[in-house]
């Protein structure tokens, strides 16, 4: 078979785009899990949320933005009781036109207390974050994200000190985040502005209860432990009957990953499978011309017989040369796979990671293909009759 | 004291195509010793090719036996009967049977790889010596469609020599041959047969017999004649008179 060259490639081209379609498939589905693992981990895994439940009254679902039942005190009652949380925060939300002279844009302010910063995994880039005073006195003091920068005074510029109008209302600005860009859910997260939640209750949003509490457990593995601990925590405080259901519900950064890791790796197993039905194409095209190979040596097959060749002999021969072909058309096929990755990552915008896993599954799979499918016309060549194989035309 | 190379008695090969029974060969008695040079004659479907492939061991008699070098192929099954024709047999063919896109030296090698006694060293060096017993030494990179048919049959029959066997068995060695390459294949088989090979041919050209020692002919599945070659030829003779040819070789 290596001595003729373009047969021998055409017919590891079959094993060859086989592997290369798969190991590119798993490497895309591999990165982009790790992608987005990367997105939600930035934004903290560790992160514990807490929502108002949908209220019903009446059996009328009211929808859960206008629930009341999320506190301040909740948030002091979570500090002072959850062990298992490191910080706690509230969150108000309003949203708005905010102006600056000439330019507005329309953006959510997320009244936050200094725990926020850290739980969300944010930081200042230039500026500071506001004072304890400014929060006890609902101060109009606010942080700008990148979005809202570069929409109301342009790409990379540093506001800090100057005074822009948020629903009419005059604030200052005291700091500037750094971008995170967008988040493994597409949300941009630089479109948003920082404010003192007392401010945002009171001014801006005209209400007494907040609309989230968000917190950091104190590690991933005490996330679950946490969870529980502030839904007893809650429980207490909205004075709740053992038989009433939770009027909020508590989410875990970390179950959200868990769900999306194995999203992503069925999708990413599917469309390895789909590729593999190739590999299966590639093996049926290394049966196909090794029966066309035994043949047309047919006469080969009887003289090496008559010299000596018992069938084992024959039958080692032409296993070994069907598993060649598999081999190298495996080895030529991971590189191909591995160019195809890199190519398709770049075009993509997320990194193609090949697993050392896949190529060891690879070179496995293509070992058993080369001997499946040239086991039967191994046999069938060890099986001819010398006497009939040497007569063959 | 010469060896007996082979002893045949009362050999019977029966064939069944589809519900008839042809009767081959029908009882055939024969001995041939060490240093013999034999030509098996007749016409076709007289048994002498059913005889050969016996002989060859590449084929069982339906009864009778048949001892090669003292030993009777009835008791080896087919893998020890391989071992069997690699240690004690050389083939030629009418049609030389080499390798395609191998060279001459890989071919010769060829016997050698089914041997388990013989490393890879040895190997060559063995195919070295029998590419010089057929003459062929600077051709032995060349691959056989860059050989002439009487340099590739020289390939064959070194290829044939090369396990040292007891007996070389040839089918038709010239028929694909023209009629001076005829007589040089035919020199190498004497000066191989005088240096003590014993070589058993089978051919239906009767000056080709001439060559022979000893002609035997078979007639309808049994031995019909044996004979001493009284008018024996000499390949050598023979050469030296006819015309020289002006390009004996091919141009690559």
């Amino acid at each position: 078979m290596i001595r003729n060259k373009l047969r021998a490639f055409l017919t590891m081209l079959g094993i060859i785009i086989g592997v290369a379609s798969v190991i590119a498939m798993l490497a895309i589905g591999e990165g982009s899990k790790q992608k987005i693992r990367g997105q939600i981990s930035s934004m903290g895994t560790n992160m514990v949320m807490v929502m108002p439940n949908m209220q019903r009254r009446g059996g009328v679902s009211l929808g859960s933005s206008s629930s009341m039942v999320l506190k301040y005190t909740d948030v002091l009652a979570l500090r002072n009781e959850a062990t298992d949380l490191s910080a706690v925060s509230p969150e108000v939300m309003a949203s708005g036109q905010v102006i600056y002279s000439n330019q507005n844009t329309q953006t959510t302010i997320y009244g936050v207390s200094e725990e926020y910063m850290g739980i969300k995994k944010l930081e200042i880039l230039s500026g500071r974050f506001f004072s304890a005073n400014e929060i006890k006195d609902m101060s109009k003091v606010c942080i700008l994200g990148q979005t809202v920068v570069t929409n109301l005074f342009g790409a990379g510029a540093d506001p800090v000190g100057l005074s822009i109008r948020i629903k009419n209302l005059p604030f200052q600005i005291i700091g500037v985040l750094k971008d995170k860009g967008e988040s493994g859910m597409g949300q941009d997260q630089d479109d948003l502005i920082l404010a003192p939640y007392t401010t945002v209750q009171r001014r801006l949003a005209a209400i007494d209860y907040i609309n989230g509490i968000f917190a950091s457990a104190v590690s991933e593995e005490k996330s679950p432990k946490a969870i529980a601990e502030v839904e007893e925590t809650l429980r207490r405080t909205h004075k709740l009957k053992e038989s009433a259901e939770n009027d909020f519900r508590v989410m875990s950064q970390t179950e959200l990953l868990k769900t999306v890791t194995s999203i992503t790796d069925v999708m990413t197993y599917l469309l390895g499978a789909i590729a593999g039905i190739s590999l299966l194409v590639g093996g049926i095209g290394i049966m196909n011309i090794m029966f066309v190979s035994v043949t047309e040596r047919t006469r080969e097959i009887g003289l090496r017989m008559s010299i000596g060749g018992r069938g084992k002999d024959i039958m080692k021969q032409f296993l070994a040369e069907s598993i060649i072909l598999s081999i190298l058309g495996g080895i030529l096929g991971v590189l191909f796979g591995y160019l195809l990755a890199r190519l398709a990552g770049s075009l993509m915008t997320s990194h193609a990671i090949v697993k050392t896993q896949s190529v060891v599954l690879a070179f496995i799979v293509c070992f058993i293909i080369g001997v499946f499918f040239g086991w039967y016309p191994a046999r069938k060549a060890a099986n001819l009759n010398p006497i009939d194989a040497l007569r063959y035309e | 004291m010469n060896n007996t190379i082979i002893e045949i008695k009362s050999l019977r090969k029966d064939y069944h195509v589809g519900e008839v029974t042809v009767h081959a060969l029908r009882g055939v008695d024969l001995k041939i010793h060490e240093g013999e040079f034999v030509a098996i004659m007749g016409a076709s479907g007289s048994g002498k090719s059913t005889m050969l492939n016996i002989l060859g061991c590449l084929d069982k008699p339906t009864s009778g036996d048949y001892l090669l070098d003292g030993i009777n192929v009835n008791t080896m099954n087919n893998d020890a009967l391989a071992r069997f024709r690699n240690k004690k047999l050389g083939f030629v063919f009418q049609a030389y049977n080499l390798l395609a896109r191998t060279t001459a030296l890989e071919n010769v090698e060829l016997p050698l790889f089914y041997n388990p006694q013989i490393r890879s060293r040895e190997r060559k060096e063995a195919a070295l010596r029998a590419l010089e017993a057929v003459g062929l030494t600077d051709r032995m990179h060349h691959m056989p469609n860059q050989l002439s048919g009487g340099q590739q049959q020289r390939v064959a029959i070194a290829r044939s020599l090369v396990n040292d066997p007891v007996l070389i068995l040839a089918d038709e060695p010239t028929g694909n041959l023209d009629t001076r390459t005829s007589f040089e294949i035919m020199e190498l088989f004497q000066d191989l047969n005088d240096k003590g090979r014993t070589i058993v041919y089978v051919t239906h050209e009767n000056d080709i017999a001439k060559f022979a020692k000893r002609n035997v002919t078979f007639r309808d599945g049994k031995i019909q004649r044996e004979s001493i070659v009284s008018d024996r030829l000499n390949a050598r003779e023979i050469l030296k008179t006819l015309p020289v040819e002006a390009i004996e070789e091919f141009v690559l």
